[in-house]
């Protein structure tokens, strides 16, 4: 007997299917998986260090680079953390629109998911399906923030615009429209029989094994794990909507993509509440320290335009002390934990990634499959290289 | 001396320079056709909507840089596009494009060769054909190409069987292994073979698409799990080759659809040459349509699906047909 030997093929960190500048060094011995080490750091920034010389202000359009393809999502995140430790509470208003913009991230990353998902297993054609209503989400982003991808519309305190009558009449357009795109995607992917023979018990992982792998998120929900921090920790008046998660059973491909694909559905539904019930009121906490003083009053009161420099120039001061808060971002649970020393910078901010967690169960879900599986697997998990890498 | 030299010379050039000119548009079509089901335009730039896009891309990859990787094999690296672009243009010298037309009060039969054993001619080339990419995958020192080139290897040894055996039935009902007889066979509408042999039709169907390498059965060539496989290595001219290659086959292919199971040139009003390359260029659509819709299938199931399902079908029915030819005489 001859003694088979294994191949070592590095794919990535620029592998079209590796979504950014993920590297997985493989082992085969013919096409199947033998050994996988993901190796991370390409798309290093360093943004955990430069948020100790910034001031929390300035930090906010850093967090729209982390999950770039859900930026809103992490501006939440990181107000939401601020905003606890400096004991505010933010206008029924802006937490509205803010769930509004946070569910619209979650619909942009899922899209951006489902398109390289399903490019990756051979149908090209989703992605401009999901491109062409993820443009409208990005219409609706310009028209209220002025930005497109990374809006950075979810300021400390509150949101930095009033919603326009424009942006809501474009909501109520794209709620009505959305079911509809979502019945296309399904019916190109979800029957197809070649669609399910390549996602249907494919890199399967059971609850307990997710749990421990740090897995949240629709990977952990595809599981069977009915953990969803908006439902678990609810956070800016998630407790005021009506709306389900979604778990799967086998916890394999197919199932994380049926989990995702009916968060669509959800964050709709969420969305569609919103618009709906949103109160009137102020959009921004009325605390002197974060909120910058409104132009008239600029215009005419001294103390205002000094106060408009201290809290534009110099920042706010956060009170010391250590806290730890998570949203549910797009892709699992995203939690900043800040320390504060009473100045104007952060003395540490930790970003928990759930990309990472997810990387990190790599090598237990590709073993054993072929270089194919790998490529579904890797969609399936929904990485995103800003993420893991900050 | 007119009839044995001068007119093939002049076929000969007439079909290879049409044929190139169609494949290039084969190109373009797929591109717009794809952009349009994509909801996007697909090429607008150059010329009307995009008309002369295939010569800007020839001009283009005649000015692209040569690469050679260190450790390729450089003979065999080189002429791997040339073997797969070759035997791809010679599959055009016995395919029938029309009836005889009368050219000066000569007889000129819209075909260069009609071979005793036009089907096998073809199979035979195409298999050759397929040794470039297999050769081009190995000899780029690239474990991605190296992976198309097995990858390519086994597909095409697979495949090659249930296409052959689907010819087969074809064979037994036209008595004839030229190209030129079944065509002549297919005269009216219902004798058309896809109405006689609609298996055979579904699994030469099926096995060209695998045969062509083109989605859901891209498996030497996969963008997202190879990046592009075989060819990964290949840059300027010898890219295009074994674009123009594969292209060339999908033409030959999809002549091969029309002159084996939708009648040729046969067809009402119209001229038989237009009538040819309407059926052709509709066959063509279809496979684009496909690679539009379907995902990529996994490799060991494109394996599955050849030795489990298409070769018995292909078998069973080669037998069915040697039967009800046998009992009608």
């Amino acid at each position: 007997m001859s003694e088979s030997k294994t191949v070592t093929l590095n794919m990535g960190p620029h592998h079209p299917a590796t979504h950014g500048v993920l590297r997985v060094v493989l082992e085969l011995d013919g096409e199947t998986i033998v050994n996988a080490t993901p190796v991370i750091g390409y798309l290093h920034r360093g943004i955990e260090k430069i948020c100790e010389s910034r001031t929390y202000q300035q930090i906010l359009p850093l967090t729209d680079r982390l999950d770039y393809s859900a930026a809103s999502a992490n501006n939440l995140g990181y107000c939401v953390a601020v905003e606890k430790l400096l004991g505010i509470e933010v206008p029924k208003r802006a937490q509205y629109l803010r769930v509004i913009m946070a569910e619209f991230a979650r619909i942009m990353g899922h899209h951006l998911w489902l398109g390289t998902h399903a490019l990756d297993i051979g149908a090209m054609t989703v992605i401009f399906y999901a491109f062409r209503d993820r443009e409208m989400i990005m219409a609706m982003n310009e028209e209220i923030a002025g930005y497109r991808l990374t809006p950075s519309f979810i300021r400390i305190g509150g949101v930095a615009y009033e919603a326009t009558d424009d942006f809501i009449a474009k909501v109520r357009k794209f709620v009505a429209w959305f079911p509809k795109a979502l019945e296309g995607y399904h019916q190109l992917l979800t029957d197809n029989k070649i669609w399910t023979t390549r996602t249907m018990n494919i890199g399967k992982i059971s609850a307990e094994e997710a749990i421990n792998h740090g897995l949240t998120g629709p990977s952990l929900r595809g599981s069977g794990v009915a953990y969803d921090v908006r439902k678990a920790f609810p956070y800016s008046s998630y407790g005021d909507f009506d709306f389900k998660i979604p778990i799967g059973e086998n916890g394999d491909v197919y199932d994380r993509y049926l989990v995702r694909m009916e968060e669509f559905k959800q964050s709709i539904a969420i969305i569609a509440q919103a618009i709906e019930n949103l109160p009137s009121g102020p959009v921004m906490t009325d605390n002197p320290l974060v909120a910058s003083p409104s132009q008239p009053e600029v215009q005419t009161d001294i103390s205002a335009l000094i106060r408009r420099f201290m809290v534009n120039a110099k920042g706010t001061p956060v009170p010391s002390g250590e806290l730890y808060s998570a949203v549910e971002g797009a892709k699992g649970e995203l939690g900043f934990y800040l320390v504060g020393d009473g100045s104007e910078q952060p003395y540490r901010l930790k970003i928990r990634s759930s990309c990472f967690y997810l990387a990190s169960a790599l090598p237990r879900l590709l073993v054993g499959h072929m270089v194919a599986d790998a490529i579904a697997i890797i969609g399936s998990l929904d990485v995103v290289l800003g993420e893991i890498d900050r | 001396m007119t009839d044995l030299l001068i007119i093939p010379i002049i076929k000969m050039l007439v079909i290879f320079g049409v044929c190139l000119f169609f494949v290039a548009y084969t190109t373009w079509i797929e591109r717009k056709a794809l952009g349009h089901f994509q909801l996007r335009y697909g090429p607008m730039r150059v010329g009307y909507h995009g008309l002369l896009q295939p010569l800007a891309d020839a001009v283009k990859n005649f000015f692209k840089e040569e690469v050679v990787p260190d450790n390729a094999d450089r003979a065999v690296f080189l002429m791997a596009p040339v073997i797969s672009i070759s035997f791809a243009v010679m599959l055009l010298a016995v395919i029938p494009f029309g009836p005889a037309m009368t050219i000066f009060g000569k007889r000129i039969d819209l075909y260069l060769a009609n071979p005793s054993i036009g089907i096998l001619f073809i199979l035979g080339l195409a298999t050759i054909g397929s040794y470039g990419t297999i050769l081009g995958g190995w000899s780029s020192g690239n474990k991605y190409g190296y992976m198309g080139g097995l990858r390519a290897s086994a597909m095409i040894i697979s495949y090659e069987l249930s296409l052959a055996f689907a010819v087969l039935s074809i064979i037994m009902v036209t008595g004839s292994f030229s190209l030129v007889d079944m065509v002549a066979a297919q005269q009216h509408f219902w004798d058309w073979n896809i109405f006689r042999e609609p298996v055979a039709f579904l699994v030469f169907m099926i096995s060209g698409i695998a045969e062509l390498n083109r989605t859901p059965f891209d498996m030497p060539e996969a963008e997202s799990e190879l990046c592009c496989g075989y060819n990964i290595e290949y840059s300027s001219m010898k890219f295009s080759l074994f674009f123009l290659a594969e292209y060339t086959h999908l033409f030959v292919f999809a002549s091969l659809v029309t002159t084996l199971f939708l009648g040729g040139w046969h067809g009402p009003v119209l001229p038989g040459l237009v009538w040819f390359f309407v059926k052709t260029f509709a066959v063509i659509f279809v496979c684009i349509w496909i690679r539009a819709t379907i995902p990529r299938l996994r490799y060991d199931k494109v394996m599955k699906l050849e030795w489990k399902f298409l070769l018995p079908v292909a078998l069973a029915n080669v037998i069915a047909t040697g039967v009800v030819v046998a009992l009608l005489g």
